[in-house]
């Protein structure tokens, strides 16, 4: 049985990176005892596969993993058991069950994400307003460079960015995220900035994700741009 | 014969150094050991870095705390907050069981909170020191001058510049001798406090041995001294009088024209002229950490360490650790599997290793061993035997444990003639090797590593073309196999290091080369490898010798090489055991400036009744038994085992371990 895990991530752990989180969640299976499913061999592992790696000094409250059970636990017990045995700053949310269909972990299906992006050193962002906002959101093409680990790239976010617009708490953000296309929020900010005519250097963000969707539209609506976003953990079920 | 770790890294040997046992805790087990575990929930947990900074170093998670198990309280309800530092990087202090130990022990103490402090990376050095961060704690992120006490366990000589660094960052004046109640207790522990001279300025207090032993007795007398008001020469003149703390302050060297010791004596009425080590006797009763700190990156060690006994029957005369940690005590395999379980539901790891000087010399292995691959071989978790001899048993333990395709065999012969290994007294015959070995690659491993030291006493260039010899015979071994049992070539790794003579071994007296020395030595080894018949399969590394030296130096060191320490770490010398980091010109420019010659304490013979600068602890083994054995080392001759044949070590005073074996 296939089990898809929605956690919070907050505080200091924001700087624990997404491969030590995972071995992380390896422990938490093993101390709460949660009948997980281990490769063979000599060197048996779980099956885990987590939706979209989160950066370092990222907090959220929607992170996702998918995992192989081996035998029955029901959704309540395994939550209060991992939550019971986690460390301050992981909280697990929901444990649910997912498709079976390998086409259908978080992995693949992860097409959007929320961010919120508060700034620390004025007032939540309140040198920013709707109407700059606004402004580079009706550019036509926002062109940025995007550094990988090997080279650098030109490429236009503007059709990454689904929604954008100011918040009591910040700028709250929707961006492409998962495997086929995924865009950071301080890409977006830094654009935003040299669109405003910000000094970005002088900025300190602080950068929240707030929840993973997959978008269930077919070929030909999202080929007229239509997407319909229902979150990751809208499509387990819980188990009894 | 082992496969195993070799000897004298220090992070693979989990041998315990200063652990101790409090009289008020009772017998653990896996039910009743959870006692701080858990932090109180305070997401506001503020941390002492911003975060620019932690956005801009390597690994910032070394800094943050809040590691499951890790043990919070509330800093208003506790008399003494004890900072617990090993002198390195997270990943290697976080991987040592002596103070996840010691951490364990003090935190059960409602009186006590003790928390970690590791070394800033030079990357996070550099800011702290142009910021005027004042270094921290890990739990509670405050500052470690605030503490009562800041502990510092000593693993390896390469690690004292680092201990200043930690002093330094703290804003702790460097010199005992400067500091006032403003200041924590500065305590050192570890195998290296076991020559605690070099050091000497620097620490108010040292520990010498098992830290179960004294330390609640020293924590009640800190206590009560507070309470009244006592000076802090007051204290530090009670805690003379606690067997096995050593007070460098109450004690005085004289020195003979030549530089040699003339005399090291109290100063005070409260110092005993003799500090005795502290060893614990009953290793099934003293306290062992049920639930060790998981720490949130990949640290060296990642799993479950069980250690199994202290001491080691053997012997080998370079070891010291093989005497100080005389007697060999073992725990019952019935404690040993209560623990397995607890820690592995506490932490879950998903490894668990052995942990001795010679696990094959443990009387339970094969019960123990049997035990974990039944219980815990189906679920995923792995096992892992670090120093076996190579037997049938082993072999066939390491088969179902291992992938044999992957993994390789360490054997470590430490010499390569047999000449030399009687010299240093390694009970083992190139047959033992070469069978071993045979056994091996039968059983299906094509990948051997080989380790030897260069630079033993009475060593001759034949010894050394031996260790080429030795490892092309181990070679041969496998091509003796028939063509279709083999699987390719074979890959025999050699990796010899420089010996380094150290302070209660039998070595103690031996001078040591100079460095172009230790180079040639290895480039004969190196020559003869290539003229090897199966020099393809052969490989061979060895080690920097400028690193040895200054290991010698502080290895054997008065309290006059303190000031080339400082200026040393003046010269920025810092995270010397880091081949990366090691720079030996400053160190050279340190001698220069203070006027200390390093010859003096590496190249010189010693005589046979010179007064060393350690000679001041009792570890229970006696010079005369150490004199005895460098003499059988210079005739060749090998003693037996402790459980061959006791040879009056002195150890027995103890009065317990491997010397009362088999009586009531």
């Amino acid at each position: 049985m296939k089990v898809r895990i929605k956690f919070k991530k907050d505080g200091s752990l924001r700087f624990i990176g997404h491969l030590d989180v995972m071995r992380f969640f390896q422990k938490v299976m093993r101390r709460a005892q949660i009948p997980i499913a281990f490769t063979a061999g000599y060197n048996p592992h779980m099956i885990m596969s987590f939706a979209s790696p989160l950066g370092i000094g990222l907090t959220s409250e929607g992170e996702y993993f998918d995992m192989e059970l081996a035998g029955h636990i029901s959704s309540a017990e395994a939550v209060r058991r991992m939550n019971a045995v986690t460390a301050e700053g992981i909280e697990v949310i929901s444990f649910r069950q997912i498709s079976e269909e390998k086409k259908m972990t978080g992995m693949a299906i992860a097409s959007a994400a929320d961010y919120l992006v508060g700034c620390k050193c004025r007032e939540n962002g309140a040198i920013f307003t709707q109407k700059m906002i606004t402004g580079f959101l009706g550019q036509q093409e926002i062109v940025v460079t995007k550094q990988t680990k090997r080279s650098e790239q030109e490429a236009d976010i503007r059709p990454l960015i689904y929604q954008m617009e100011l918040t009591k708490e910040g700028i709250y953000l929707q961006l492409a995220a998962g495997s086929a296309q995924n865009l950071k929020p301080e890409l977006v900010m830094s654009a935003l900035c040299r669109f405003a005519g910000i000094d970005e250097a002088s900025m300190a963000w602080t950068r929240r994700r707030l929840e993973m969707y997959a978008d269930l539209a077919s070929e030909a609506e999202r080929a007229k741009g239509i997407r319909k976003l229902v979150t990751l953990e809208a499509l387990g079920k819980d188990i009894e | 014969m082992k496969f195993s770790l070799k000897m004298y890294i220090i992070l693979t040997i989990e041998f315990q150094f200063w652990l101790f046992k409090s009289t008020t805790i009772k017998k653990q087990t896996g039910e009743h050991c959870q006692i701080h575990t858990k932090p109180e929930r305070n997401p506001m947990r503020k941390l002492a870095l911003p975060d620019e900074i932690l956005l801009n170093i390597e690994k910032p998670a070394r800094y943050i705390g809040g590691e499951v198990n890790s043990v919070t309280k509330d800093p208003d309800k506790v008399d003494i907050r004890f900072a617990m530092c090993f002198p390195d990087v997270y990943e290697i202090g976080m991987s040592h069981l002596g103070i996840q130990i010691l951490y364990d022990m003090f935190n059960r103490r409602e009186d006590v909170w003790c928390e970690r402090v590791y070394s800033p990376w030079v990357d996070l050095h550099k800011i702290m020191k142009e910021q005027q961060i004042p270094l921290f704690a890990l739990e509670s992120q405050e500052p470690v001058r605030k503490f009562d006490f800041l502990g510092i366990t000593l693993q390896y000589e390469m690690c004292y510049t680092n201990v200043l660094q930690i002093l330094d960052l703290s804003h702790i004046p460097l010199h005992s001798a400067d500091r006032t109640w403003e200041d924590p207790i500065v305590i050192g522990g570890g195998p290296c406090a076991y020559n605690p001279e070099p050091l000497a300025d620097f620490f108010d207090l040292f520990y010498i041995g098992e830290g179960e032993t004294v330390y609640d007795q020293l924590m009640d007398t800190y206590r009560r001294c507070r309470q009244e008001g006592k000076s802090r020469l007051e204290f530090l003149e009670y805690a003379a009088g606690i067997e096995g703390i050593y007070v460098p302050r109450l004690y005085e060297p004289s020195y003979h024209e030549d530089g040699t010791l003339a005399d090291f004596h109290p100063v005070s009425l409260h110092a005993p002229a003799k500090v005795k080590k502290q060893a614990v006797m009953e290793m099934n009763e003293v306290v062992y950490p049920m639930s060790p700190v998981v720490p949130f990156i990949k640290a060296t060690q990642d799993r479950v360490v069980l250690e199994i006994m202290r001491g080691c029957i053997r012997g080998c005369r370079f070891c010291q650790a093989g005497m100080i940690y005389r007697p060999t005590r073992e725990r019952s395999v019935d404690t040993l599997k209560q623990y397995a379980k607890a820690m592995l539901d506490n932490t879950g790891h998903e490894e668990i290793c052995l942990s001795s000087l010679s696990s094959s010399d443990y009387s339970g292995l094969q019960e123990l061993v049997t035990f974990l691959i039944e219980e815990y071989q189906g679920k995923g978790i792995n096992i892992s035997l670090p120093s076996l001899r190579i037997d049938a048993f082993s072999l066939d333990a390491m088969q179902k444990v291992q992938d044999i395709r992957k993994s390789s065999l360490t054997f470590a012969p430490e010499a390569g003639s047999q000449r030399m290994r009687n010299v240093i007294n390694k009970g083992l015959t190139e047959e033992d090797i070469l069978d071993g070995a045979g056994q091996a690659f039968a059983g299906g491993w094509a990948k051997v590593k080989l380790y030897f030291m260069l630079g033993l006493p009475t060593e001759t260039e034949e010894d050394m073309a031996e260790i080429a010899v030795l490892a092309d015979k181990v070679a041969r071994k496998y091509y003796e196999l028939p063509k279709e049992q083999r699987r390719g070539k074979c890959q025999i790794t050699t990796s010899t290091s420089f010996f380094v003579p150290k302070p209660f071994t039998p070595f103690q007296w031996a001078p040591m080369c100079p460095a172009v020395e230790y180079v040639r030595r290895a480039s004969i080894v190196k020559h003869a490898f290539a003229e090897q018949l199966n020099r393809k399969s052969l490989k061979y590394n060895w080690h920097d010798a400028e690193v040895t030296i200054l290991e010698g130096i502080f290895a054997r060191g008065d309290r006059r090489v303190g000031k080339v320490l400082e200026e040393a770490y003046r010269l920025g010398c810092l995270f010397d055991s880091w081949t990366e980091t090691f720079h030996n010109e400053p160190w050279m420019q340190a001698f220069e400036n203070t006027g200390v010659d390093p010859d003096f304490y590496t190249l010189r013979s010693r005589g046979e009744d010179e007064l060393f600068p350690w000679d001041f602890i009792d570890i229970g083994v006696s010079r005369q038994f150490l004199r005895g054995e460098w003499e059988f080392a210079m005739k060749e001759t090998v003693t037996k085992n402790c459980r061959q044949q006791c040879s009056g070590c002195g150890a027995a005073a103890f009065g317990g371990g491997v010397c009362y074996e088999g009586q009531n």
